[in-house]
Formats: structure tokens, sequence, C-alpha cells
């Protein structure tokens, strides 16, 4: 017997509560989030440090009470939640599974958003040659294991990859007594933001350094060094450079992916170059009422933006659930072109209601001085934007008025390349 | 502590475990001896995975014989003791019009052995049943009888089969000497202490050799370890249907591209030396080599798409590489075997009954037991189940409907059940040998915490004493808060 | 002589140059997109101020630790210092979000205040 809701959110994140919200506030009546954890939150739970919100409520707030304005919002309207509950299956026509201690359950939903966030890049993945000890984390298992199940994982780390969350770590293990020996950075460049160099490893005076990668992890049972060496221009590995460090842990901050397994289960088409689905301006997939929102579609920096797309997949579930949508007219393909490496959505309506229309992207690489952002279509460039500097790190958001996208669009059909000059 | 027993056998791998699960039909006592903290930690579940045919090995070795009368037992024995196989047969590739010459030989060989069902397919058909093979495959050789199996859930099969039927297991118990009177065993020396036994059987594996010396006897056979790396790829980024092995070379039998019982895809292994014989760590050479290997069978291979690697170690011997498995004229109450690496896996449940018959031979007098189960039920595997089963078992215990383990769907229940087994997971390792928890997309990411607390609270510990594989290899160091 | 400085009051992190007479005295600031920035680099070089993020030991909580931050910047050279002090700190559950765990911390005048809820044990579904 399956349980019936008009919308259906998987996973209780900033991306889900927004969803949820906004969904209610369109005028869905009953909305569930499904999570797997024992509490709403998602990543922010463990995020406790500040630098959230300055989008969305103009302050700098730590994680979790970013977290909690939307988990007590999402409470006052009545949102109901179900904990330590796994959903195992999706179908296209939108049966969700789920199993949690009190059984086994079949639900319906009217619309769906996937909001599931995303995992991090493994050592297998990267293949670090070695042993293979006790004491190798990727670093958001050992903020979890920090902050929230108050285990000190090691004594002394050597941290791989400089972006946010390896900074951030950095800073969190050296406050709790920690020896944070070194990051070591295979790219020429910070891959996190600048602000975090500054307070979490300058202030810190935890030494840098770029080029570098780790070639072998050794020891038996638990970590007891890693082999460390520089790299050219081209990544490629330059012998004699080899560096023994001593150490018990090595922590990896080497990227995240978004997950997706369920949204594969539905049918859903993924863009192999964000990992996440495909969607359009309104975070709606290939399949019939299912959306997808936050760092399950792309990897995102700033929660605010996460939270935005939520509100919008919200939004769009709950119209589509009342059965109030508009069928989709013609649609542009939006790709990503010249240095641009991942852009999100990946096709937007020529038929646009009201709201502004975000495009999100990131570019290959560091991009010092002004820039242009272009929205081609062949050679002639249909919109452009200016930003003062653009970072691979950093997401560039356009927000495009839609009467002006479709004023600019009319008589395109095809897809709009963005570019980066 | 007891300490005298009929039987000692040391080494708990698919030869020392099967030799128990035999044994245990008789009315006697028997100890295995391991020195590590679980059964089978050494090549027995670092391995192709596979039970090879028998059309490789010389005719008239111990090798051949072994090879194709344990692949015939397998076939019954793995759904007897509950281990995950998939009956997938197996397909030697040959590239190039030059390689074909090389399947005849294997197929004349395959016959000399006397292995059932061998033939040689055409390139341009065998392209129809695995779409991503290199197009210049020109034939393969077709052996219907290989099979996949999970290895270390063999080991672990045979080992509580055994031990369900009265059979005793001690862990982390060194063999370290034989007790002898004139030149009959009568007992054996361990870091623990001192056993006695009427029969002792060296089924030490990579050690064997040690052992046999420890005995007094094949003074001049040494082990070799070569290492063998493998990569495992996500289920979900390609699919093959096969095992597909290259044509071999003087280094053996090749880099394969295989199915495995989890339903992934593993490559491997290389060749390569190893600094000693525990050395398991996995080079950039090596994992290149691999690769590379793999590509020349499925050339579409994207090393991005790996999701785990580990490495084995053969035990292979010097001289003629054939098996030893002998009682000795020179040792009484003792049985030897030696070197057995591949097709060691395949083989296994023919040397233990050789093990048995020896026995007999000596003068051993086995009475057979009244009640002995063969038969092994295994755990509920929630991953495996339909939605129908999956929500029966959840109803029955509500433990199967906590996911602890996300990308491979593993539940609480399935930890605890391993937790409490009849060779209990101890350890992180442990559960992740016995459920398949922690090895998919995410390598434990999110159920790293949640086994801590469930291995915290079964086995009574605190969450600092919880280890990834035994003493020294603590998860945590301490607690956050300490002053 | 000119200093540059990273501003860390937003995600942009600006390159801030600042320009110093021979006492010291900024005459020039270029590089910030906003106040902030220019706020940022005045204290950097009088009275450098950060924000710690921690977490404090909970008693009979339905999680064992309440992550807390200082309400505002505390001097830069106590930051160690607080981490240390409250790593001493316990809180029984209940704990309200912005709730003070320790008043005037080392004598900063600032708060170290929660920065969630945290329920008492039994609530939570095992």
């Amino acid at each position: 017997m399956a349980l019936t809701y008009d919308v259906i959110i998987i996973g209780a994140g900033p991306a889900g509560l927004a969803a949820a919200i906004e969904a209610k506030k369109t005028g869905a009546q009953r909305v569930l989030i499904i999570e797997r954890n024992n509490e709403p939150g998602g990543i922010l739970t463990q995020c406790i440090h500040n630098g959230f919100g300055s989008v969305i409520f103009k302050k700098d707030l730590p994680g979790p009470s970013y977290a909690h304005n939307f988990i007590t919002q999402a409470r006052e309207v009545e949102i109901e939640m179900l904990f330590d509950t796994m959903v195992i299956d999706i179908t296209p026509n939108r049966s969700i599974y789920a199993t949690s201690k009190n059984g086994f359950m079949e639900f319906q939903a009217g619309a769906i958003v996937l909001a599931m966030g995303c995992r991090e890049r493994t050592r297998s993945q990267i293949r670090i040659p070695g042993t293979r000890p006790a004491g190798v984390f990727t670093a958001g298992m050992v903020q979890r294991m920090v902050n929230i199940e108050n285990l000190m994982p090691g004594k002394n780390f050597v941290i791989l990859g400089s972006g946010d969350i390896g900074m951030i770590m950095a800073r969190r293990l050296t406050l709790e007594g920690a020896n944070v020996i070194k990051v070591v950075e295979l790219m020429p460049y910070l891959t996190g933001l600048r602000r975090n160099y500054v307070q979490c490893l300058q202030d810190f005076n935890i030494p840098l350094e770029l080029s570098t990668t780790i070639k072998t992890i050794n020891g038996n049972n638990r970590v007891e060094s890693v082999e460390t060496l520089k790299v050219d221009e081209s990544l490629k590995q330059i012998p004699g450079t080899e560096q023994i460090i001593p150490c018990d842990s090595v922590l990896l901050s080497v990227g995240l992916i978004p997950e997706n397994e369920l949204s594969k289960k539905a049918g859903v088409i993924l863009d192999p170059l964000t990992g996440g689905p495909e969607v359009d301006e309104k975070m709606a997939t290939n399949i019939p009422g299912i959306f997808a929102a936050g760092n399950a579609v792309t990897i995102y920096d700033l929660v605010d933006y996460v939270s935005e797309a939520g509100f919008t997949a919200g939004r769009n579930a709950a119209l589509f659930a009342s059965g109030n949508t508009i069928s989709p007219a013609d649609t542009i393909k939006i790709l990503p072109g010249e240095n641009v490496r991942t852009v999100v959505p990946q096709a937007i309506n020529k038929q646009l209601s009201g709201n502004q229309v975000l495009i999100e992207l990131r570019v290959t690489k560091d991009f010092p001085s002004p820039v242009k952002i272009e929205l081609t279509d062949g050679d002639n460039v249909v919109l452009a934007f200016r930003e003062k500097y653009a970072r691979p790190a950093e997401m560039i958001t356009l927000k495009i008025n839609p009467e002006l996208f479709m004023e600019k669009t009319a008589g395109i059909s095809g897809a709009l390349k963005v570019r980066a000059l | 502590m007891k300490t005298n027993y009929d039987v000692i056998i040391i080494g708990s791998g698919i030869v020392g475990s099967l030799i128990a699960r035999y044994l245990s039909r008789y009315e006697l006592s028997v100890l295995v001896v391991e020195k590590q903290a679980d059964v089978g930690m050494c090549p027995s579940s670092a391995n192709s995975a596979i039970i090879h045919a028998g059309y490789d090995p010389k005719p008239g070795s111990v090798k051949a014989a072994m090879n194709a009368e344990g692949n015939k037992i397998w076939h019954t024995l793995a759904p007897e003791l509950g281990i995950m196989h998939k009956k997938t047969g197996s397909c030697v590739a040959a590239l190039g019009e030059e390689e074909l010459p090389v399947l005849n030989e294997l197929l004349e060989n395959g016959k000399a052995n006397k292995i059932p069902g061998l033939e040689i397919i055409s390139g341009k058909d065998f392209i129809k049943k695995e779409p991503l093979i290199n197009p210049l495959v020109s034939g393969v050789l077709w052996a219907p009888t290989a099979m996949v199996i999970d290895p270390f859930g063999a080991v672990l099969a045979a080992a509580e089969n055994a031990v369900t039927n009265g059979v005793e297991y001690l862990f982390e118990t060194e063999f370290t000497g034989f007790i002898f009177n004139d030149n009959t065993i009568t007992g054996i020396h361990t870091n623990k202490g001192d056993f006695s036994c009427r029969w002792a059987i060296n089924a030490a594996g990579l050690y064997s050799d040690e052992v046999a010396h420890k005995a007094g006897i094949r003074k001049g056979f040494k082990i070799i370890p070569r290492k063998g790396g493998y990569l495992v790829f996500d289920a979900a980024k390609f699919q093959i249907n096969n095992v597909l092995f290259p044509v071999p070379s003087g280094l053996g039998k090749g880099t394969l591209v295989s199915v495995t019982t989890h339903g992934n895809i593993l490559i491997g292994p290389d060749n390569e030396p190893a600094s000693g014989k525990e050395d398991t760590s996995t080079t950039a050479s090596g994992m290149a080599a691999i690769i590379s290997g793999a590509k020349k069978l499925i050339p579409t291979i994207d090393e991005r798409n790996a999701i785990a690697m580990y490495e084995g170690i053969r035990a292979k011997g010097n001289g003629d590489r054939d098996f030893i498995i002998e009682r000795p004229d020179e040792i009484n109450a003792f049985i030897n075997i030696c070197g057995i690496e591949s097709p060691g896996f395949a083989s296994a449940p023919a040397i233990a009954l050789k093990a048995v018959e020896l026995m007999k031979e000596g003068g051993e007098n086995f009475k057979d037991k009244k009640s002995w189960n063969p038969v092994r039920k295994p755990f509920p595997h929630f991953h495996r189940m339909n939605m129908e089963e999956k929500a029966a078992l959840v109803k029955q215990n509500p433990a199967y409907g906590r996911i602890v383990c996300r990308c491979e769907e593993v539940t609480e229940g399935e930890i605890i059940d391993a937790i409490h087994s009849p060779i209990p997971a101890r350890t992180y390792d442990g559960i992740k040998r016995r459920t398949w928890l922690g090895t998919g997309r995410c390598q434990g990411a999110f159920d790293y915490p949640r086994v801590i607390q469930i291995l915290a609270r079964e086995l009574g510990i605190d969450e600092t004493e919880v280890t990834k594989k035994g003493k020294g290899s603590e998860l945590a160091f301490r607690r956050t808060k300490w002053l | 002589m000119t200093k540059k400085f990273i501003c860390i009051r937003c995600p942009k992190g600006c390159e801030i140059t600042t320009t110093l007479d021979g006492s010291g005295v900024i005459t020039e600031i270029t590089g910030n997109n906003c106040k902030l920035g220019i706020d940022y680099v005045k204290a950097e070089l009088s009275d450098p101020r950060r924000t710690l993020t921690t977490t404090v030991e909970v008693i009979e909580g339905e999680l064992p630790l309440c992550p807390v931050w200082t309400e505002s910047p505390i001097p830069k050279d106590k930051i160690k210092e607080l981490a240390d002090a409250l790593r001493a700190i316990k809180i029984t559950a209940p704990v309200k979000i912005n709730q003070i765990v320790l008043e005037n911390a080392l004598g900063t005048g600032v708060n170290v205040v929660a920065e969630r809820e945290i329920n008492k044990h039994s609530t939570l579904a095992d």
C-alpha cells in the first residue's frame, strides 16, 4: 500500500529543505522529506565554520545556524520528515521505495525533488599507490568524526588538496590539538577560496606546497609516512624531488562528485561534465515530475545558491503536482564553450514565466583580470556579462531577466554556448 | 584452554579451511591455527576470483589433476556452502591472426587434461557476445566449466561450516615450530603456547616453505613471492559479459578483465617482484601495467572509473612449480602442502580431499560423525533480494531495515550477523570482507562512523578501540575533547 | 611602503593593497570590492581579529558535541587559548540556538554561543 504525497524530497540538506518549504508555499498540501541521517541539515550539521548566508540572510552564519533557519521554517509549515530512512529505488512513474528500522515503505509522489547532495573523491579513484593502512581519510569523513562523533582520528596529518574542505579541516584539527604538518596541492594554484588560505593555513603557520602530490602512502597497520613529489606545469611527476614525511594520517580533499545512483534508477539523464542530472531553468529533469537541486546537480561553493536552486525546484515540483505546469515548449540547450567547464541549467525554455533565470558556470582556468562571459549562437554574441575575475574554484552566477532572455533568443533554435574570454 | 587435538592445521586459507571442513565430518578434534586476525587474509582473498577450467596446466602434473577435479567439485560445493558464485565460463581471446595458434595449443592441452566442453569460437561471433572486446579479436577459446567466485566468502563459508561442525579456530596464533618424538610430529609450538596432535597439516600457503623446513624436509624448496595487483571498476560505468583472458605469455595467464560475483568488473593482475611476503603495496608502475594490459582486451576502459585497488601475493615456489601434496617418508603424522599458486583456488577442494586421503593411507581410521551438516545457509544479503523479499526481511527483523552502507545497500542486520557469526568479524575490514560494505563508490565515507558505533556496541568496547584490521590499526586515536 | 592583504570578510577574498607612510599611517587602499575590505585591512594593521568556531561537549544530549562560535571576532592571538579553554567546558542539554556558552570569553567582551539547538537524549530515534 503506497503512501501518497504531493511532493517528496530526497534529502533534508539545504537544497531539500528549501525545496520543501517553497513547495508548501506554492500550495502543495502533503510534502515529505526522506533523509538517511538521523536529523535534518545535511552536510551543514558538520560544517561548523562560518561563511554561510551572505546572500540569502545578508549575514555571516555557521553551517548549523544556517540550517536551523530552514529547519525551523520547515517545522512551522508542517513539512513531514522521515529520518534514518534510506530511499533504495525510484521509478520513472514516481514510486519511491525506502527502508528504515520502522519497516519497508512504498510511496507515490505527485512530484519528486532529488536533493541527495554529493560524495567525496576517494583514494582509489585517484589511485595513490602504496599500502592500505588505517589512517587514510577523506576530509568530510574526518569532519564528521571530529565535529559530530567526538572522535579524533589521528595525531600528525598530511593533507592532499587545497580545496576549501581541506583547508577548513587543517584549521579544525589544529584547534583540537592535532598536528597538521603540511598541505600539498597538485595544481600550481590554490583550488579553494583565498580567504581560507589566510584564516586556515597562514594564521596557523601550516605550510602549503603547490605543484606537489603524494607519490605513495606507507605503513602496515597504520599510516607511517607519505612520500611527496613535485610535478611540472603539465602535472607530470618530476623524479628526484621525492620527500618522505613521517605522519600517521592522510586527509584527502580531492574533489566532490554529485550523488546520482537514485537518479539513474529513475531514468534521469545525467550530464557527464557535471556528474549530475541535466536540468532546465525550472530544475526539471528529463523525467516528467522529477526535479533536482543542489550538489546532486552540480557542486556549489555557496550554500545560498543551493537554497535558491532548492526554491526553484520546490516551486516547480509543487506546480507540477497540482497539474499547473505549462508543458515545456521549445527549449534552448545551454552548452559549455571556450574556457567553460560546466554549465547549469543545460537547457532553458523559450517560454519563460516570471522569475529571474540563473545560469551557473565554472571556468576551466584562472582569469585574474576582468573577463567577459558571453552566451553565443555561433559567432553571434547573444548576451554578455562582465566579471571582475574568474576562478575554477568559484562558481559564477549570471542573473538573467526572463523578458530580456526571451527577446534575445526569439530567433534562435538549438543551442547557446557559454564562453569566458 | 584446550591444547590436545587429533589434527592441527597450520593456516586458514582456502586449502586449510577446506581440509578443516572435510575433516569436520569425522569423529576428530580439529584445530586450525592462523597467525592473522581473520581467515584467508593472504593469497586466498586477494586473487582473480576465478575457478579455472583447467586447460592450462601441464598434462600429467599434479596441478592438472587437481585443477580438473577441483573445478568439478566447486560446482556442487559452492551452492552447498552458500558461497556466492556465477557459472560464467571463461574466454581466452586471441588478438590478430598470429595469436590463433596459441589458442589451438591451449585447446589440445585442455583436451589432454580431459576438460569438458572446450571449443574455439571465431572472433566475429565472439564480438556479438562481447561488444566492447578489442575488434582485433581473431578467435576465443571458450571453457564453459570455469566460474567466478567470492574468494574470501568461500574461505569464510568453509571455515564457518567447519566450526559449526565442531572444528576450532585460533587467530593471531602463529606457528613457530614442531614438537617431535623421534621422527614423528606430536605437536606444535606457537606464540600462544604448545599444542599436541596426532596429525599436523601444513596449509600455510605463503609460509609453507618455512613450515616444511621446520619439519626438516624440502630444504631446497623456497617460496619467491611475486605481487599481482588488481583494480575494481564501477559496475555502473561499463559492463562486460564474460571472464576474459589474453593468450598466456611466459609470465602466466596475463591481465584479465572479468565480471565478478558482485557485479563489478575486475582487471589484473600484473606480475611484479614483492619485497617480502607481506608486501601488498600497490605501485604506480604496477597499476599502469594492469591498465595497459586490460586495454588490450577492452580498449575503452577508463581508469578514472576505478573504485578500488588491491594487491595479492603469489605463493610461487622455486623448482618445477608443480603442487606439492605429500605424506613425507621422513616424517610421520605430517601432511605437507606447498607451492599452491594459480590454479590453487580452483584446485583447493581436490587438494583438501587428497590430504584426507593421504591421512587414510597413513593409517588414520576415520569414523563418521552421527550429525554432520555439510550444508551452510548464508546470512541474508539484502542487496541481492527483490522488493518483496526485502520488505519481508525488514518486517521479520527491523535491524535489516537500517541501511548503513548506501552504495552497497548493506544493513545493520547484516553487520550484526557478521559480528556474531561462527567466524566473527571484529574489525572494520572483517565486516567489509563479509558484507561488501565500504567497497563501493564512496569507499566507506557514509558507513564509517556508523560501523564504528555498531562494532563498539556489539563488542562492548569503546569507539576508540575499534580497529581497521587488528591491533595497531585503530580508527580513532582519541576523543576530540580531551584535556 | 605597501602591504597586501587577502580580505576574509566574504568569499570573494579581494586582494587589497594598502600604502603606508613613514609613521605607519594608511595613505591609500585599493583592490577592495566594498567597505568591509577597508574595515578589514585597518583592523589587520592595528587589531587583527578572527572568529572562532569549535565544539563543546554536551551532557545528556542527543548528540555528544554542540558547535559553538564567537558572536563577533576576537583578537587573533587569543584564538588558540579560547579553543583550549572551551575544551574544558561541558553544557547540559537541552541547548537553545544562540544560548551563551561562555560569557565575555577571556575578557574580550565577546560571548561564545551555541550554533544550533540540541535536544535532550531520549527524544532522538535510535
